[in-house]
């Protein structure tokens, strides 16, 4: 059943067929009665209209501009409410107040469970999406199909990897690490080298500390419906605090916090030498720190055990739509387009790391060489970590919120005496007090 | 009078009537009475930022209001050259929103890049951060004190230039030194420009909401959500949809300040009498 859609993307790609094509492809597989008629696609199509898409990913732009020109009928209204939080908030109240829902809206993967629980989003199985299985990655198609159903489609992914600044690593001669324990090894050896220079950044992020736990084997939140487990006392989670707490403790992690002007000024002048971070890092690199051109590198996760394989996903973005969109068979087909159409290849130029398998496996996108990054084939390096990301992880219901309270709890660990452990245990408590109030039954 | 209710009072309807109900993202809306006010009442969150913005008010207002009234009495005084100069230097951080002087400060404050950082490595000395846990009260203060001066000064200043000429001529004939007209003229009869800047700095107080805001992004880790009661009621609003209880919070925290304002309004009036 998955090589269906994938065969179907590249003739798409390969004869330059409209998304037309592609969508009765996909869509003739399915058996009647579970999804829509391929027919009923192009009649929304051909039938036009309107539609509202809440996104605040820049390459959508381009997109949206496609869709309008192959489909003349067809007016996409994109509007940037906000990034991140501050569209699920919007969007959170025009669910509420039941009027101005857009047609589609980006979500980012954490925060899907939450939408998709209160039955905000419309479960794309109605139009087939559960065809598209294959079409995408592990990781991110685990994250839009982990409340049940089809939530959404992913845009981008996050599959995790080193960048390193290679300039530095050679001036103090250091290894590139392959193993967390290594990695240590290199903080501190860069760190008595140069006091003003640091291996990395953190000054408490839930995003990068849950991706490492994810990595480490630690599944602290289990989610069943209503049903919610918080346990931040697994082995996993024992892994990654062990080894963060000494880099905590040693002074190896500059306390900067990430976005700042004094992290981009870090990246940019040696002064921190590395991040484990989301895929997506390369095009900010590239745009953001346009000064270190040539400097950095990338190379596989660390591991936490000598040997392994085993990455985790660190952000990552998708389209939904909405449960009171009243153009959804229309919104459905841009979410098409925009995610396993020919949407795919204009954000892919544009610098977004893609969610795609057939993406990742072409070759031209493997063996890009990236002037800014030394000649290197870097996607090369992104898409195997891609096909390595851990199974079974998942998000709370309500992780926007547990995520907004990690800075009081965990963040704690970085400033004071409070240790990760004790930090990971109060932002349980919080979690689990908030869970209980809004009348989940948590267990811990 | 419509238009008094519209503005006023519907606001402050709508507030109390979403206080007695809760919405769970599990189960929907339910009336529940005054138990968000008893969970208000109980909640350590919130008498912590409570007590925060009151340590807040004890030491930041009178510091501040002091050197506002300093400043006042020295331009008043008139043996200052360059008086307009003075006075329009210090009243200028008041121009600048709240928002752009919170940044600003925030990046001065930087122990890398920023000034602190600066003067750090051209001084070799050892500023502490600002911005660590412990001082960051003080940072706030500071800038709250820079941006608000210069108000305050120029109420003292305006109440002072309506003092009658008349009484400074009879005190230089009574042989008054500069120190007794200031305690014996000018102060009794600015007082009631005291209040009102007294007033008005502890509302001020009690909202703290932007500046702590703005340097969370700087200080995640030392401002928390609930770090004022003003920024809890936000956090609890925008990232938890706690609609209700952060309703809640806020009409206790307005009957918390209308209170402490009216007691203090009291008493500044029955001195004056």
């Amino acid at each position: 059943m998955t090589a269906r859609p994938r065969r179907a993307l590249r003739a798409a790609a390969l004869l330059g067929v409209a998304s037309l094509a592609l969508t009765a492809c996909a869509g003739g597989g399915d058996t009647a009665g579970s999804s829509q008629d391929p027919v009923d696609s192009e009649t929304a199509l051909e039938e036009g209209g309107e539609i509202t898409v809440w996104a605040w990913d820049p390459t959508l732009e381009s997109v949206a501009a496609d869709f309008e020109a192959e489909h003349p009928n067809v007016t996409v209204n994109l509007e940037n409410v906000g990034t991140g939080n501050d569209q699920y908030t919007a969007l959170q109240n025009a669910v509420a107040a039941g009027n101005g829902v857009p047609d589609v809206a980006q979500i980012e993967f954490y925060a899907l469970p939450q939408f998709a629980l209160a039955q905000s989003l419309t479960d794309l199985t109605t139009f087939g999406a559960d065809e598209l299985e294959g079409t995408f990655t592990p990781g991110p198609w685990q994250s839009v199909t982990a409340s049940g159903g089809v939530s959404a489609l992913p845009t981008d992914s996050g599959p995790m990897a080193l960048f390193y600044n290679q300039r530095v690593f050679d001036e103090h001669g250091l290894e590139v690490p392959t193993t967390w324990a290594e990695y240590e090894e290199v903080a501190r050896a860069l760190h008595d080298a140069d006091p003003d220079a640091y291996l990395t950044n953190d000054v408490g992020d839930a995003g990068f500390t849950t991706s490492l736990i994810w990595q480490a084997g630690g599944r602290p939140y289990q989610v069943d419906g209503t049903d919610v487990t918080i346990d931040f006392s697994d082995p996993g989670t024992r892994t990654f605090v062990d080894t963060w707490q000494t880099m905590i403790d040693d002074d190896l992690v500059a306390p900067i916090g990430s976005w700042s002007d004094e992290w981009y000024q870090g990246l940019s002048d040696g002064s921190i030498a590395s991040l484990v971070i989301g895929a997506w890092m390369r095009g900010n690199l590239e745009s953001s720190v346009p000064d270190a051109a040539g400097d950095w590198a990338v190379a596989p996760m660390p591991q936490w055990e000598d040997g392994q394989s085993v990455t985790a996903e660190n952000g990552g973005s998708s389209l939904a739509v909405p449960a009171a969109s009243e153009n959804a068979a229309l919104a459905y087909e841009f979410v098409e387009y925009a995610t396993v159409g020919e949407g795919i290849a204009t954000r892919v130029e544009e610098g977004a790391f893609p969610a795609t398998v057939a993406e990742l496996e072409d070759p031209e996108f493997r063996g890009e060489e990236f002037e800014y990054f030394g000649g290197q084939a870097v996607n090369e390096v992104l898409a195997d970590s891609a096909a390595q990301v851990a199974e079974g992880w998942q998000y709370l219901p309500f992780q926007v919120y547990a995520n907004s309270i990690f800075n009081d709890t965990v963040g704690q660990a970085y400033v004071s005496d409070t240790t990760l452990d004790e930090g990971l245990a109060a932002w349980q408590e919080s979690s689990v007090a908030y869970g209980d109030e809004q009348g989940f039954t948590v267990t811990e | 009078m419509a238009v008094f209710a519209l503005v006023f009072l519907a606001p402050i309807a709508y507030s109390i009537y979403l206080s007695v109900f809760r919405t769970q993202l599990v189960g929907g809306t339910s009336f529940v009475g005054f138990d968000n006010y008893r969970q208000a009442l109980t909640d350590p969150l919130f008498w912590d930022g409570l007590g925060r913005v009151s340590l807040f008010l004890v030491v930041q207002v009178p510091i501040m209001l002091g050197i506002a009234l300093l400043v006042a009495l020295a331009i008043d005084g008139g043996r200052l050259y360059g008086k307009s100069f003075f006075r329009i230097s210090i009243f200028m951080p008041y121009a600048v929103p709240a928002v752009v002087a919170s940044l600003m400060w925030g990046f001065m404050y930087g122990t890398r890049f920023g000034l602190v950082g600066n003067l750090n490595d051209l001084l070799g000395t050892a500023i502490p951060d600002p911005l660590s846990p412990d001082l960051i009260l003080a940072a706030i203060g500071n800038i709250v004190t820079w941006e608000f001066v210069g108000y305050n000064m120029l109420i003292f200043y305006s109440a002072l230039r309506v003092v009658p000429h008349s009484l400074y001529e009879a005190a230089e004939i009574d042989g008054a030194s500069q120190w007794q007209v200031v305690r014996a003229i000018k102060i009794p009869a600015i007082r009631g420009a005291l209040v009102i800047a007294t007033i008005f700095s502890i509302i001020g107080s009690f909202q703290l909401f932007n500046e702590p805001s703005i340097l969370q992004s700087l200080a995640p880790n030392a401002i928390t959500t609930s770090y004022t009661p003003n920024l809890y009621a936000y956090s609890l609003s925008f990232s938890g949809q706690q609609y209700n209880y952060s309703a809640t919070v806020a009409i206790i925290m307005g009957l918390i300040t209308m209170v402490i304002a009216y007691v203090v309004q009291l008493r500044g009036m029955r001195k004056e009498s």
